[in-house]
C-alpha cells in the first residue's frame, strides 16, 4: 500500500506481516497520540477526542455535553466566532466536530505547508484550550439547538429514532437524545458549560490522532501544542459509563403520524467495543441485514416483495453496549406485512443460523473489501481515533481480516443466541396507527 | 482507438499529480483514466448520458427506473448475480440517476477491475428486462419516492420550486418521477429507454486508482469494444423562455418548522475557455455561504437571528440551465417573509456594494485547498471527470478550475449579481407547516403486538 511512506515501509519489512504503521505514544500530560505518516499529499488531518459525550450529561441537564462541544469554536482565546471561522477559511482549513454518546471530538483538515498549517493549528489550539462560553453566544446557540430539536419533532424518522433510543436504553445514560431535550437545553447556562468543560476536557482523557504530511517529531510538537493548556486532570470527572441492562420485556411503541410510509425500528441493546462475540456478530449481521443485496432482510423485504426501498440491520458497539437495530420504511398499509416478514426473517436466522455459502460470501466481501476501508487519509484518521479512544490494539486493523476469516457458522448462531432475544425486542412504528397500543 | 490525448492535471501545490488520459473506442465509448497509486484500489464509473431531462411527459422517472432494472440480470448474469459477484470480489457497487446522467460504479481491489468491465459491458447490451422484475422493482421505486420526497417536506418544496421555476425545460420534472407516472409505467417503457440510450457511443467510462492506463485501455477495448454502437435519437434543444416576473409557490405539509427556498435562473459553463460568469457565480455563492464566517451565517443567522440556518448554492456544471439557490429556516418568532427579506437584503448588498477583497481572497484560498483535499478521494476525482465530460466539457476544465476561479475579480462577482440575481428571474417556494395530527391514517392491526405492552 503505497499510501504509507517509504520509511515506514522499511519498518514493515522487518515485521512478520505488512500492516498499517501506526505510531503511538503518550505525552507527559497523559494525552494519547496516534500517528500515521504519509507524504503522498500536501495535507494533514488531525482529530482530538474526549470522553465527553452525551452519556456524561448530568441528570436534568440532557444536552449539556452537546452544547459544550458545539460552543468550542464559537469564541475562544480572545477571538470571536467570526474571527475563528474566517481565520480558518483564510488558509483553506476545515474544522468540524463529531459527537455521540461516548465521544466529543474536533477534527481539522489543513494544507501541510508551514504557513497554512501553523495558522490552522494555532486556531485549533485556542478552540480546544480556551473556549470562551460567552453568555450571549450561549443563549444564541441554545435557540438554534432548540429550533433543531423542534424541527426534528415534525420528522417521522427522528421521532422513531428517539422513541427507539429511549425504549432500548430505558434509564441508562444512552437513553436520551445526544442534543438533549428542549426543556433541559433551555435551562442551560454559561457556567454549566464552563463546569462541564473543566471536568471533561482534560489532557489525560484526550486522544490525538494525526494522519498526513508531517514527521513524527512534528506530530509530537503538534500534539503537545494542542493539549498543553487543557483543563487540569485534577478536576476531571469519572469517565465510567454503567453497563447497559438487558430489557426485561418486549416493548411496542406506536406513534401516529400523517405520512405515506411507516418508519419501523426493531432492536435491543447489542454489544460493547471489544466484546468477544463482536466478529461473529459482525459477520453474522452482514448475512442478516448488513450486507446490502447479500443480506436476507434485503432479499425478503425488498427483492422478493418490493415492500421497502431500504432495509438494514447493524450493531453499534459503544463503550458500553450500543444498539442492535433493524430499520425500514414501508407504505403505511403494508406495515403489518413488513413487520411479519422482518420478524420471520430474524426468527429463521436465530433458529437455523447461516449457511456455509452465505458465510463464504460474507467473508469474501468483508476481507476482500478491506483495502477499501483504508484507502484515504480521512478513513485512516477515523480508525486511529477509534483505536485510541476505545483502547483497541494497535494491530486492530491488521488483525481484522484474520478475525473475520476465523468466524464459523456455529459461532454466529451461538453469539446471536447470547445477545439477541426476540421475546424482549423493542419495536417502534411511526406512521400507521397500529393496534395494540 | 480514434485518439489518444494526454491532458496535464498538474495543479498548484500538488506533487507528481498523474496525468489524466483519455481515449475513445471505435464504437464511440469514451474512456478516461487517472492513475492514483496511493492505495491498491480502483474505482470504475460508467456514465450514460441519459437522465431525467431526456424523458418525455407521462413517463417521468424512467431513467431512474431503468437504473434499478440494470441490476435485474442478463442471460449470462441472472437476477441478483451482478451484486453477488462484485460483493464476492470484495467490491462495492451502486448507481445513481440525476437530471443529466445515469452512473453505475464499482470500487474494488486494483486487480479486480476486469470483473467490473466484464459485467458492465454485458449489461450494456444484454439486459433481460422481464415483466415480473419490472412489477416488483416498480414497487420498490414507489417506496423510494415516498421515502425521499413524499414524506420529506423540504424535498417537496424543492420539487415544487423546480416545477414552477422551469416552464419548458425538463428540469421541471423530478428525477424520481411523479407518482402517477410511476404507477402507469410499463416494462415496455423501460425496454424503450434501454434501447434508446444504452450504447457505448452514449457513455463515458471513468477509471481512477492504482492502475496502469495502458492496461485499462486494453481491458476496455476487450470488453466494451465488442458492443455495437447505436444511432442515437435526436436530442431536441430545449431552451427555457426568459422568466418575466417573480414566481411563488407554497407547499403545505405536516412539519414543525417552515422553510424557504429561492432560485434565480443563471448560466452554467458551456465554453470552458471563455466563459467567466459561472466562475464568478461560484465565488458569489462562496462569499454568501462558503464558510462559517460567510455573510449568510454571520449576518442572517448569528447577528440578525432571523434564521437558524441559511445557505447558498450553485453548480457551474450541468447539461441544462443553471440555478443559483438560497435557502433557510426561519428562527422561532420569524416568518418565511422575514427570512425572504433578509436574504434578499444580502443579495442587494452585493449588487450595490460588491464584495470586499478579504472575502474574495478567502473564497479563493478555500478553492485552492479543496483542490488538494479532493485528491484524498478516488471516487470524488472520478465524479468530477465524469460529470464534466458527460455535461459536454473538456477534461482539461477540471484542472483549469482553480486557475479560472483565481482570475475572478470583485467587479466580476458584483457584475453577475447585478445581471442575474434579479426579481424577474426569481422563484420563491415556501413550506407552510401543517399540524401533525389533523389526518390520522386508518387503524391497522399489527400481528404480534397484542401480547406486548
Amino acid at each position: 500500500m503505497r499510501i504509507w511512506t517509504v520509511i515506514l515501509g522499511l519498518c514493515v519489512s522487518a515485521l512478520a506481516h505488512a500492516g498499517l504503521p501506526i505510531q503511538h505514544w503518550q505525552l507527559a500530560n497523559g494525552a494519547q497520540v496516534y500517528f500515521v505518516e504519509s507524504h503522498a499529499l500536501p495535507m494533514l488531518d488531525v482529530s482530538v477526542d474526549f470522553p465527553a459525550g452525551s452519556a456524561y450529561d448530568p441528570a436534568a441537564k440532557a444536552g449539556l455535553a452537546a452544547l459544550t462541544h458545539r460552543m468550542l469554536d464559537q469564541g475562544a482565546g480572545g477571538l470571536s466566532d467570526n474571527q475563528i471561522a474566517s481565520g480558518l477559511a483564510d488558509v483553506g482549513a476545515q474544522l468540524s466536530g463529531r459527537f455521540d454518546a461516548d465521544r466529543a471530538g474536533v477534527t481539522l483538515r489543513t494544507l501541510s505547508h508551514a504557513e497554512e498549517r501553523h495558522a490552522a493549528l494555532s486556531l485549533l489550539t485556542k478552540v480546544l484550550d480556551q473556549p470562551a462560553f460567552a453568555a450571549p453566544v450561549v443563549d444564541r446557540e441554545k435557540l438554534r439547538v432548540i429550533a433543531a430539536l423542534r424541527e426534528s419533532e415534525g420528522q417521522p424518522a427522528s421521532l422513531a429514532a428517539r422513541a427507539f433510543q429511549s425504549a432500548v436504553f430505558a434509564n441508562h445514560p444512552y437513553a436520551h437524545r445526544e442534543t438533549g431535550e428542549i426543556e433541559n437545553v433551555s435551562k442551560l447556562t454559561a457556567p454549566d458549560l464552563q463546569d462541564f468543560y473543566r471536568t471533561h476536557y482534560s489532557a489525560a482523557g484526550a486522544v490525538v490522532a494525526l494522519m498526513g504530511d508531517i514527521t513524527r517529531q512534528q506530530a509530537d510538537t503538534i500534539a503537545l501544542q494542542l493539549t498543553g493548556a487543557l483543563p487540569s486532570a485534577a478536576m476531571a470527572a469519572s469517565t465510567a459509563i454503567p453497563p447497559v441492562p438487558d430489557l426485561s420485556a418486549g416493548v411496542m411503541r406506536t406513534i401516529p403520524f400523517p405520512a405515506k410510509q411507516s418508519q419501523i425500528l426493531i432492536g435491543q441493546p447489542g454489544v460493547a467495543r471489544g466484546a468477544p462475540d463482536y466478529y461473529a456478530l459482525y459477520v453474522g449481521n452482514y448475512i442478516l441485514g448488513g450486507g446490502g443485496f447479500d443480506s436476507r432482510l434485503m432479499n425478503e423485504v425488498r427483492q422478493k416483495r418490493g415492500l421497502a426501498y431500504s432495509v438494514y440491520s447493524y450493531f453499534m458497539p459503544m463503550q458500553q453496549a450500543g444498539a442492535f437495530q433493524i430499520g425500514l420504511q414501508t407504505r403505511t398499509d403494508q406495515t403489518e406485512q413488513a413487520l411479519q416478514v422482518v420478524r420471520q426473517t430474524l426468527a429463521d436466522f436465530l433458529a437455523n443460523g447461516v449457511t456455509e455459502d452465505e458465510l463464504t460470501q460474507a467473508k469474501n466481501n468483508i476481507i476482500g473489501g478491506f483495502p477499501l476501508r483504508i484507502d484515504s487519509n480521512r478513513e485512516i484518521l477515523e480508525y486511529l481515533a477509534v483505536i485510541g479512544f476505545y483502547h483497541l490494539p494497535l494491530t486492530y486493523l491488521d488483525d481484522f481480516p484474520q478475525h473475520v476469516a476465523e468466524v464459523t457458522a456455529e459461532q454466529i448462531k451461538a453469539a446471536f443466541a447470547r445477545h439477541i432475544h426476540p421475546d424482549k425486542m423493542v419495536t417502534v412504528v411511526v406512521g400507521a396507527a397500529v393496534a395494540g397500543k | 482507438m480514434k485518439r489518444w490525448i494526454v491532458t496535464g492535471l498538474m495543479c498548484w501545490a500538488l506533487p507528481a499529480a498523474a496525468a489524466v488520459q483519455q481515449f475513445q473506442l471505435d464504437n464511440g465509448l469514451k474512456v478516461i483514466v487517472q492513475e492514483d497509486h496511493r492505495a491498491p484500489i480502483v474505482v470504475s464509473q460508467l456514465w450514460y448520458r441519459a437522465g431525467s431531462m431526456d424523458e418525455f411527459n407521462g413517463t417521468t422517472g424512467l431513467a431512474h427506473m431503468l437504473e434499478h432494472l440494470m441490476f435485474k440480470g442478463t442471460k449470462a448474469v441472472p437476477d441478483g448475480q451482478f451484486s453477488k459477484l462484485i460483493a464476492a470480489a470484495g467490491g462495492r457497487e451502486n448507481a445513481f440517476t440525476t437530471t443529466d446522467y445515469t452512473v453505475y460504479f464499482e470500487q474494488l481491489q486494483k486487480d479486480r477491475l476486469e470483473l467490473a468491465f466484464k459485467l458492465e459491458a454485458d449489461r450494456m447490451q444484454n439486459l433481460t428486462l422481464s415483466a415480473d422484475d419490472f412489477v416488483k422493482e416498480n414497487q420498490v421505486v414507489r417506496e423510494e419516492r415516498r421515502m425521499r420526497t413524499d414524506d420529506q417536506p423540504q424535498a417537496r418544496v424543492y420539487e415544487d420550486m423546480m416545477s414552477v421555476a422551469f416552464q419548458e425545460h425538463p428540469y421541471r420534472r423530478p428525477v424520481i418521477g411523479w407518482m402517477n407516472d410511476l404507477e402507469h409505467m410499463t416494462v415496455d417503457d423501460a425496454r424503450g429507454w434501454y434501447q434508446r440510450w444504452y450504447a457505448p457511443n452514449n457513455a463515458t467510462l471513468v477509471v481512477v486508482g492504482d492502475v496502469n492506463a495502458d492496461v485499462v485501455k486494453d481491458l476496455a477495448a476487450r470488453y466494451f469494444g465488442v458492443v455495437p454502437a447505436k444511432t442515437l435519437p435526436d436530442r431536441k434543444i430545449q431552451i427555457e423562455p426568459v422568466q418575466t416576473g417573480i414566481k411563488r409557490v407554497n407547499v403545505k405539509a405536516p412539519a414543525k418548522v417552515p422553510y424557504l427556498l429561492m432560485g434565480y435562473h443563471v448560466p452554467v459553463l458551456h465554453d470552458a475557455e471563455h466563459d467567466w460568469e459561472p466562475y464568478a457565480l461560484e465565488v458569489l455563492a462562496g462569499v454568501l455561504d462558503g464558510n462559517e464566517a460567510a455573510r449568510l451565517g454571520r449576518i442572517v443567522v448569528r447577528e440578525q437571528g432571523v434564521a437558524t440556518q441559511a445557505g447558498a448554492s450553485y453548480d457551474l456544471v450541468a447539461r441544462g440551465p443553471g440555478m443559483f439557490m438560497l435557502d433557510g429556516t426561519p428562527a422561532q418568532g420569524k416568518t418565511v417573509a422575514d427570512l425572504e427579506t433578509a436574504l434578499r437584503a444580502q443579495v442587494q448588498s452585493i449588487i450595490q456594494n460588491g464584495v470586499n477583497p478579504d472575502e474574495l481572497k478567502r473564497v479563493k484560498a478555500q478553492v485552492i485547498a479543496a483542490n488538494v483535499y479532493q485528491r484524498d478521494s478516488t471516487f470524488y476525482q472520478a465524479m468530477l471527470l465524469g460529470e464534466y465530460v458527460t455535461d459536454g466539457l473538456p477534461v482539461s476544465a477540471v484542472a483549469d478550475h482553480v486557475a479560472r476561479v483565481q482570475a475572478i475579480s470583485a467587479a466580476q462577482v458584483q457584475a453577475v449579481a447585478q445581471k442575474y440575481l434579479i426579481d424577474d428571474a426569481l422563484t420563491i417556494a415556501t413550506l407552510d407547516p401543517q399540524p401533525l395530527t389533523d389526518k390520522q391514517p386508518p387503524q391497522l392491526p399489527v400481528a404480534g403486538s397484542r401480547h406486548l405492552n
